[in-house]
Order: C-alpha cells, then sequence, then structure tokens
C-alpha cells in the first residue's frame, strides 16, 4: 500500500497516460478501420485491393515492428512528431486492420434479402445504409469491436518502451527509488485491469442495449 | 464482389459501372501518388546509396541476422512447446467435475488473460531476473496458453451433446469419453484456431527486443545505429520486415487452408459434422 500512497503522482501521470494513448489510438483505429471497411466492400476494385492489402499486412506485422519502423523510420523522411503522436498512428494503424475485420464481417452477416427490399421500396443508397444495413450490423459489430478495444489498451503498454509515459514503464521510476519491485508490478497490474474491465463493462452495457432476440 | 449479391449495391448497370471505373480510375492515381511518394522520400532521403547497403555483405552482419532470426525461432518454438500442454491442462482444469479445479483454472486463465503480455514478461525479467530467453517464454506461454485453453475448453463444448451422452451410454469412464470421443472431433475443429494463435505468438516474440533479447529486430537494430555502416535504418526495415512479415503470412495462411479443408469434408469417413470452435470465447485470438 505504501509503495502506491508514495507513488501516487507517478502512478497517477502513467494512469492518465495510457488512458490518452488508449482513447487516441482507439478512435484513429476506429475510424481508420471504418475507412478500411468501406474500401473493402466497395464496387471499386483498387480501392478494395488497397484495403485488403492493408488489412492482411498490419495483421501479420509484430506490433514492435511496427512501432520499430513509425519511432525510428519516419524521422529518417524528415517527419519528426512527438514520441506521443508516433505511438499513436502505430497503435491506431495497427488496430484499425482488426477494427476493419470485424466491421466487414457485420456487414457481411446482414442478409443480402434486407438491401434488396429497401431498394425495391425506393430508398436511395444512403438511407439503405443508414436506415437498414447499419443498425442490423451495428448489433453483431459491437461485442468484437469490445475485445479488439481490450486488445488494444493492453498493446499501449509496448509505447512505455518508446519513450512515452504511460503505466508500464513508471516502474522504472519507483524502482530506481527503491521500492519493492513486486508490489511496483501489483499496483501497475491493478492499473491495468481496472481499465480492461472497464472497457468490457461499457461494451457488455451496449450490447445489452442493442440485443434484440430473433 | 463479382456475382456474389451484397446487401449493399444491385449488380450495377452500365451507368454505374462507369461511374465505378471513374472512382477506380481516381483511387488508381491516389494510390499511384502515394507509392511515388515513398518511393521519392527513399531516393531523396538517400537510402540506396552503395554504403548503406554494403554492410549486408559482409559475414558478420549475416551472421547477426540470421542468429537473431535463429533467437527469434527458437523462442518461438519453446513456447509452442510449453502453451499447447499448459492450454491442454488448464482446459481440463476449467472442465473439471471438481469445482476447485475449475474455480483455479478459471482465475489464472482469466487472469493471463486479462494481463497486457508485456508486463508478465517485464514482471518476470525485473522482479523475478530471469534470463531475457525465459523471460520472454514464461510471459509468452502463461498468455497464449491461456488464450488456448479457452480455444480448447470452447472447441470440446462445441462437440454435439449427443456424442457424449452416447459415449456415457455405451459405460465410457470420464477420461475416455474426453480421450476417445470428444478430443478427436474438436481437434479438428480448433486447428485452424489454435494455428492463428501461434501466429499471434509469433508476432509478439518481437517484444524480446524490449527486454534486450538477441532476437531479429535486435540484431536489426545493431545495425541500423552503427555510425560506420552511415545509420542504414530503412534498408534495415527492407531487409528485416519482408521476412517477419512473410513468416506471420504464411502461418496464417496455413490456419486458412486447414479450415477450408476442414470444411470442405465434413464426414467424408463417417464422423461427426464438425461444430465450429472459437465462437463463444470472449476474446478471438485473431484481436490481439
Amino acid at each position: 500500500m505504501k509503495t502506491l500512497t508514495d507513488n501516487w503522482s507517478t502512478y497517477w501521470d502513467g494512469f492518465l497516460g495510457t488512458l490518452s494513448l488508449f482513447a487516441a489510438s482507439a478512435v484513429l483505429s476506429l475510424v481508420l478501420g471504418v475507412l478500411m471497411a468501406g474500401f473493402r466492400v466497395s464496387p471499386v476494385r483498387p480501392l478494395r485491393v488497397f484495403g485488403t492489402v492493408w488489412v492482411t499486412v498490419l495483421r501479420n506485422t509484430p506490433l514492435t515492428l511496427l512501432f520499430f519502423i513509425v519511432v525510428l523510420g519516419l524521422p529518417r523522411f524528415d517527419i519528426t512528431l512527438p514520441f506521443y503522436t508516433f505511438a499513436v498512428l502505430a497503435l491506431g494503424c495497427y488496430t484499425s486492420a482488426f477494427v476493419c475485420e470485424s466491421m466487414r464481417s457485420g456487414i457481411n452477416t446482414v442478409p443480402s434479402g434486407q438491401g434488396e427490399a429497401a431498394r425495391s421500396l425506393g430508398m436511395s443508397f444512403g438511407q439503405t445504409m443508414s436506415l437498414v444495413v447499419l443498425p442490423q450490423a451495428y448489433r453483431s459489430v459491437v461485442a468484437p469491436i469490445g475485445s479488439v478495444m481490450i486488445a488494444l489498451a493492453k498493446n499501449t503498454a509496448i509505447a512505455g518502451s518508446f519513450s512515452v509515459t504511460e503505466l508500464l514503464g513508471t516502474y522504472r521510476t519507483i524502482n530506481e527509488l527503491g521500492y519493492s519491485i513486486i508490489w511496483t508490478f501489483f499496483w501497475i497490474a491493478v492499473g491495468y485491469l481496472i481499465i480492461t474491465l472497464a472497457i468490457s463493462a461499457v461494451f457488455n452495457l451496449l450490447e445489452r442495449r442493442v440485443a434484440v432476440s430473433r | 464482389m463479382t456475382g456474389e449479391s451484397s446487401a449493399l449495391y444491385d449488380i450495377p448497370g452500365p451507368k454505374a459501372l462507369a461511374r465505378h471505373r471513374l472512382y477506380g480510375g481516381i483511387a488508381l492515381l491516389l494510390i499511384a501518388a502515394l507509392i511515388g511518394w515513398v518511393v521519392y522520400m527513399l531516393f531523396h532521403t538517400q537510402q540506396f546509396t552503395y554504403a548503406k547497403w554494403e554492410p549486408f555483405t559482409y559475414q558478420g552482419v549475416q551472421d547477426l541476422l540470421l542468429r537473431g532470426l535463429g533467437n527469434t525461432l527458437r523462442a518461438f518454438g519453446w513456447t509452442v512447446l510449453f502453451a499447447l500442454p499448459f492450454g491442454a491442462l488448464f482446459a481440463a482444469g476449467r472442465l473439471s467435475d471438481h469445482r476447485v479445479v475449475r474455480w483455479f483454472a478459471t482465475l489464472v486463465v482469466e487472469f493471463f488473460r486479462a494481463m497486457p503480455l508485456l508486463v508478465m514478461i517485464f514482471f518476470v525479467f525485473v522482479a523475478l531476473r530471469v534470463q531475457p530467453l525465459w523471460a520472454l517464454v514464461a510471459g509468452l506461454v502463461l498468455y497464449n496458453g491461456s488464450v488456448l485453453a479457452e480455444v480448447f475448453r470452447a472447441g470440446v463444448l462445441a462437440v454435439p451433446k449427443g456424442q457424449r451422452e452416447a459415449a456415457y451410454a455405451l459405460g465410457m469412464r470420464k477420461t475416455q469419453v474426453m480421450t476417445y470421443v470428444l478430443v478427436p472431433q474438436a481437434n479438428r475443429a480448433m486447428l485452424p484456431a489454435i494455428i492463428s494463435q501461434l501466429v499471434v505468438a509469433l508476432k509478439d516474440t518481437s517484444l524480446g527486443f524490449l527486454i534486450t533479447f538477441e532476437e531479429f529486430l535486435h540484431a536489426g537494430k545493431l545495425i541500423a545505429t552503427n555510425l560506420d555502416y552511415d545509420l542504414p535504418f530503412i534498408p534495415v526495415v527492407i531487409v528485416i520486415a519482408p521476412i517477419y512479415i512473410g513468416m506471420c503470412l504464411l502461418l496464417s495462411w496455413l490456419a486458412r487452408w486447414v479450415e477450408r479443408r476442414s470444411r470442405r469434408s465434413p464426414s467424408v469417413r463417417g464422423g461427426a459434422p464438425v461444430a465450429k470452435a472459437g465462437v463463444a470465447m470472449g476474446l478471438p485470438p485473431s484481436a490481439q
């Protein structure tokens, strides 16, 4: 307990760092993921190929390698941004591939008869999407996106090794002050559990709200 | 999407086709511009000079890279070797009839699945002062073993209920039902999910880089930060990334191939229809 109370501000900074890293990368990955899912289901072939390549490559890239490329590689192209932005870029791009796959399989669960019925009623493309297809896809997408987001929250730990303030990285500071290493890690673990449990609670709630007996 | 109907749009007529072609042209131009920019930047920042690529002709550098790759594969091999039995053990624990065993196995599996893998690796490395290789393997085994336990459990539970009941009705014991009836059938359904989880393990061996384990990325970094070689960072990435991604892609394709094969012949030799595993789990293995 003493380890926690004495180093409260260090832990708190780390906790907030992890949270903000998670929030920023979650937004980026959702935006990119939806865009790529749109590409992958579009009738335009080059976009489809681009989306497929994006997903296939990123899903099979180790996240550490991606961090390595983004944090140490982009500066060689004279692109210098804060480490935080680099970390968000790497995490967001990596996670967008998984978001895209969840979205795409969600859209594919909507029976094609739904779209056909909507169109035969004279709905425009926008109406078909926003009133018929997407609300149904949304239901089957909530749970997979939830697990992708939990994985993202856990992956933020890697950023600590690339000079970003976050929860796991706090162990160095606290360790140097001579506190028990076991307890240091215990409180870090508690911090991560709080974040992942909170995310899964939010998504459980969402899932229950959109659940419809069929 | 040709020939396959989708909820999103009808089969396009001539006007829509022309429009799609126009969009396709614009998209191609944009993608070409992106690739062009990357290539221009590569030349502009002089990544293809002789000095930056010469190191790769040295015997020592090649040996360094090969040793790194060997270490990566070694960590992966140990992980597979320990994670599969770990997963099987804890899956059996979670399916046990004894409440205490079940609770204990559930606690262990859920805890290690909820913890970031890197936290466990750092804990073993820093707090328990273990060699980097074994710290990495320990973390990978605990995490991937726990996920595999869930895969195994979901696979066994997905076998149709009648199979278990029939086996009990024939007078088989608990262990016999498991080993002769449930596991062999579950195996076929689970194999793709297991291989996908191994892809995750292979990807995660790169975390060893962060605890100074001398694996593939580490070797790359040594070369990339060498002033004598004119800091050949981009060349190192061009060499390393395709090998890493290629290994993972091969394993992913193997998983997909196995999946398609098992789906194609569900009951040729009189087996029960293969149930789909991996649906009931909280975390799909691909989400890592």
